[in-house]
C-alpha cells in the first residue's frame, strides 16, 4: 500500500471515529438531568420564561434533528455561546487553543531532544552507574501524576525554598508578556513525557549499537564519534519517532490538570470551567477540539510508525 | 534475570505456554529488586492510610485552631484551610483514596479483559465490533472523557470509579487482546477445539490462565494511573465525597491556595500520592520484566 493511500485510509477512519464521538458527546448533553433552560435562567425562572428559552434553544425539537443541526454548526464553525458568558464559544477557543498549543510546542520542542540525549547517553553506558540512575530516574518520573510533579516544582522553585518563577499565570496580561510563567508548566510537562521517549531511545539505542552494520562499521575503521553520530543515532531515531507522536498525544490530556494547576488560560483550564458552571455547549467545542486533536496525532503517530518499519508498509497494515 | 528460580512452573524448559502461570511468575517478579522495593513503598502507604484513622490525634472533621497557621500550638503541622489539623486529616484522608483506586482497577481491568477474551477469540464481526468501539473511547484522553462523564452525572463516588473504569477499559482490551489472540493460535487451544470443548470453557480455561503474565502487569499499571487520576479528579475538586470528607486529593484541592503559607496540608498528600504510584508502579516493573524472562528494559 503506498504512503497516499495508507494516509487516506487513516484520515477516514479518523472522520468517522469523530463522527461517532460527536454523537457521544452530544449525546451526553442529553441526558443531563434538568434541562439546559433552566441551568441558562437559574432556579427562580418562571415557567413562561422557560418556555420561550426552550424554544430559542430547540429544546422540544425530536434529538436526531437537535444533533444534526448541532453537528452542522460544528463543522461550518459555528459553536453556539457559552451558557455563562453568552460569548461565542469560538472567540472563547481561539485564544485558549493559541495558549494550549503554545505550552504543548515548547514542553515538546524541549522533551524530545533532550529525552534523545539522555537515551543514548544511557545506552551507550550501559550497566554503568549512570545508566541505572537513568533507568531509575525514568521510572520514578514516569509514575508520579503530573500535578505531583507540578507541585513539587512550584515548592522547590515558586514558593516554598526559590522564588525563581511565578506558580500562577496572571490574567490581565497575555502569555506571551510573561514568559516566565511558562518556565514550571513547561517543565512539569517535560518531566512528564521524557521518560516513555528516554527509556524508548535507550532500548533502541542497545539493539542499533548491537547490531551487525555498526560492528561491521567499526571494524572498517570507522572513528567512534561518527559511528554513532552517523550511523546508530539515525537508525535509532526511527522507531522512536512513534513514541514521540504518541506522547504529543499525551499532552492533549496531561494540560488539562497542568493548566488546572498553574491557572493557565487554555484549553484544559477551559474544560474544567465548563464542567464546573455546566456549561454545555463550551464543554461540548473544547471536548470536540481535544479528540480531534488526538485523533490526528495518533494518526500521525501511526504514519510515523509505518514510515520508520518498511515491512508494515508492505504488510497492507 | 540472574535470580531465576531453578525449579518450578517458571523454569525455561517448560512449556511456553505455562510459563506464564502465576505462581511462578510470582516468584520470579519476587526476585526482581525493585519489586521489593515498590511492594514496600506501597504497603507504607497503604498502612499509614488503613492504621491512621486510628491513630490520629484529632477527629476528622474538627476545629482545632485559625485557619492556615503552619505551627499552630498542639499540632503537628499546623491547621488547615478553615481551622482543621492537617496531620489528623491527613492520617484520615488515605482510605477513601486506596478503595476508590482499587474499585476503578478492579471494574476496568475486568471489563478490559472480558472484551478482550470476547474479541480476542471469536474471529468473527463481534471482534470488529468490540474493537471500533474501543477506537471511539481511545478518542479522548482518559481525563477527558472522565470530566466530560462528571459533567453529565454529577461527581459521586461511584460515578468517579466508573468514569475512571471506563477511561482503563478500552486500553486494557487492547493489550489484552493482543495477548489472547498470541495464544488463541497454540496447540493446546487447538486440541482443546478438536476436542469439541465450547468456546467459554475454552476462554476462561486455556486462554486466561495464559494471560496472566499481561494481565498482572497491566493491572499494576492500571492501578497506577487509577490512583493518578481518582487523586486529580479530587485535586480538581471532583472527588464527589462529602466536602468535609478528609482525602488526599481533596485536601490537595482545598489548601492549594494557601499553598505559600500552610504548604504541609498540600505537600504531605501529595507525597503519600507519589509514594503510591512509585510503589505500584515499581511492583508493575518487576513483574513486567519477570514476564518477559529478562532483567533488560522492557521494549516498548
Amino acid at each position: 500500500m503506498t504512503l497516499g493511500r495508507l494516509v487516506g485510509r487513516r484520515l477516514l477512519i479518523g472522520a468517522f471515529i469523530l463522527a461517532v464521538v460527536s454523537v457521544l458527546v452530544f449525546g451526553a448533553s442529553l441526558l443531563l438531568p434538568g434541562d439546559a433552560a433552566r441551568a441558562v435562567l437559574g432556579r427562580s425562572a418562571s415557567p413562561d420564561r422557560l418556555e420561550i428559552v426552550r424554544a430559542q434553544m430547540h429544546l422540544d425539537d425530536p434529538p436526531l434533528l437537535r444533533y444534526l443541526s448541532w453537528a452542522g454548526d460544528l463543522l461550518t464553525g459555528d459553536l453556539g455561546s457559552s451558557t455563562v458568558s453568552q460569548e461565542p464559544v469560538l472567540d472563547l477557543i481561539a485564544g485558549r487553543s493559541g495558549n494550549s498549543l503554545l505550552l504543548m510546542a515548547i514542553a515538546a520542542l524541549v522533551a524530545t531532544p533532550l529525552s534523545l540525549l539522555l537515551g543514548t547517553w544511557s545506552a551507550l553506558r550501559r550497566d554503568k552507574a549512570a545508566d541505572h540512575l537513568t533507568s531509575m530516574g525514568t521510572l520514578v518520573l514516569a509514575s508520579l501524576p503530573e500535578f505531583v510533579v507540578g507541585i513539587v516544582l512550584i515548592f522547590v522553585f515558586s514558593t516554598g525554598l526559590l522564588s525563581w518563577f511565578p506558580a500562577v499565570v496572571s490574567s490581565t496580561e497575555g502569555i506571551l508578556e510573561q514568559p516566565a510563567v511558562l518556565v514550571l508548566p513547561v517543565a512539569t510537562l517535560v518531566l512528564a513525557v521524557s521518560p516513555y521517549i528516554t527509556r524508548m531511545m535507550r532500548a533502541t539505542m542497545l539493539e542499533v549499537l548491537d547490531s551487525d552494520f555498526v560492528h561491521q562499521a567499526r571494524m572498517n575503521g570507522v572513528p567512534e564519534r561518527s559511528v554513532l553520530w552517523r550511523h546508530a543515532v539515525p537508525n535509532a531515531i526511527g522507531p522512536v519517532a512513534q513514541v514521540i507522536a504518541l506522547q504529543l498525544a499525551y499532552l492533549a490530556g496531561g494540560i488539562v490538570l497542568v493548566e488546572f494547576l498553574f491557572d493557565y488560560p487554555g484549553i484544559g483550564e477551559g474544560i474544567i470551567t465548563a464542567v464546573d458552571a455546566r456549561d454545555i455547549p463550551t464543554l461540548q467545542a473544547l471536548v470536540m477540539l481535544v479528540a480531534a486533536f488526538y485523533v490526528l496525532v495518533n494518526l500521525l503517530a501511526d504514519v510515523v510508525g509505518v514510515l520508520a518499519n518498511p515491512r508494515l508498509r508492505t504488510a497492507g497494515a | 534475570m540472574s535470580g531465576a528460580p531453578p525449579l518450578g512452573g517458571g523454569g525455561p524448559s517448560v512449556d511456553p505456554g505455562t510459563a506464564d502461570l502465576a505462581p511462578g511468575l510470582l516468584r520470579r517478579s519476587w526476585a526482581v529488586g525493585r519489586t521489593k522495593v515498590g511492594l514496600a513503598l506501597t504497603l507504607l502507604v497503604v498502612a499509614v492510610a488503613v492504621v491512621g484513622p486510628f491513630v490520629a490525634p484529632e477527629s476528622e472533621t474538627g476545629f482545632v485552631g485559625l485557619a492556615n497557621v503552619r505551627d499552630a500550638p498542639g499540632t503537628l503541622f499546623g491547621t488547615d484551610n478553615i481551622g482543621r489539623d492537617v496531620w489528623s486529616r491527613f492520617l484520615y484522608g488515605g482510605i477513601s483514596l486506596l478503595w476508590l483506586s482499587a474499585l476503578c482497577t478492579i471494574i476496568g481491568v475486568g471489563s478490559g479483559l472480558l472484551v478482550a477474551l470476547l474479541a480476542g477469540y471469536s474471529r468473527t464481526w463481534v471482534d470488529e465490533v468490540l474493537m471500533r468501539t474501543t477506537d471511539v473511547f481511545l478518542a479522548f484522553p482518559a481525563i477527558v472523557l472522565a470530566l466530560l462523564f462528571l459533567a453529565v452525572f454529577q461527581p459521586q463516588p461511584w460515578t468517579v470509579v466508573l468514569t475512571v473504569a471506563a477511561g482503563h477499559a478500552p486500553r486494557v482490551a487492547r493489550v489484552m487482546r493482543a495477548a489472547v489472540l498470541d495464544v488463541a493460535g497454540r496447540d493446546y487451544v487447538r486440541s482443546a477445539e478438536s476436542m469439541g470443548l465450547r468456546r467459554w470453557p475454552i476462554r476462561l480455561g486455556d486462554l486466561l490462565p495464559n494471560v496472566t503474565g499481561p494481565l498482572m502487569v497491566e493491572s499494576g499499571l492500571r492501578l497506577t494511573y487509577s490512583v493518578g487520576l481518582v487523586a486529580g479528579l479530587g485535586f480538581l475538586g471532583l472527588s464527589g465525597l462529602e466536602a468535609d470528607q478528609a482525602d488526599w486529593g481533596q485536601m490537595i484541592n482545598e489548601n492549594r491556595v494557601a499553598f505559600e503559607v500552610q504548604p504541609w496540608a498540600v505537600l504531605l498528600p501529595v507525597v503519600a500520592i507519589g509514594l503510591l504510584t512509585v510503589g505500584t508502579n515499581l511492583v508493575a516493573d518487576g513483574i513486567a520484566r519477570a514476564a518477559a524472562g529478562t532483567d533488560r528494559e522492557v521494549a516498548e
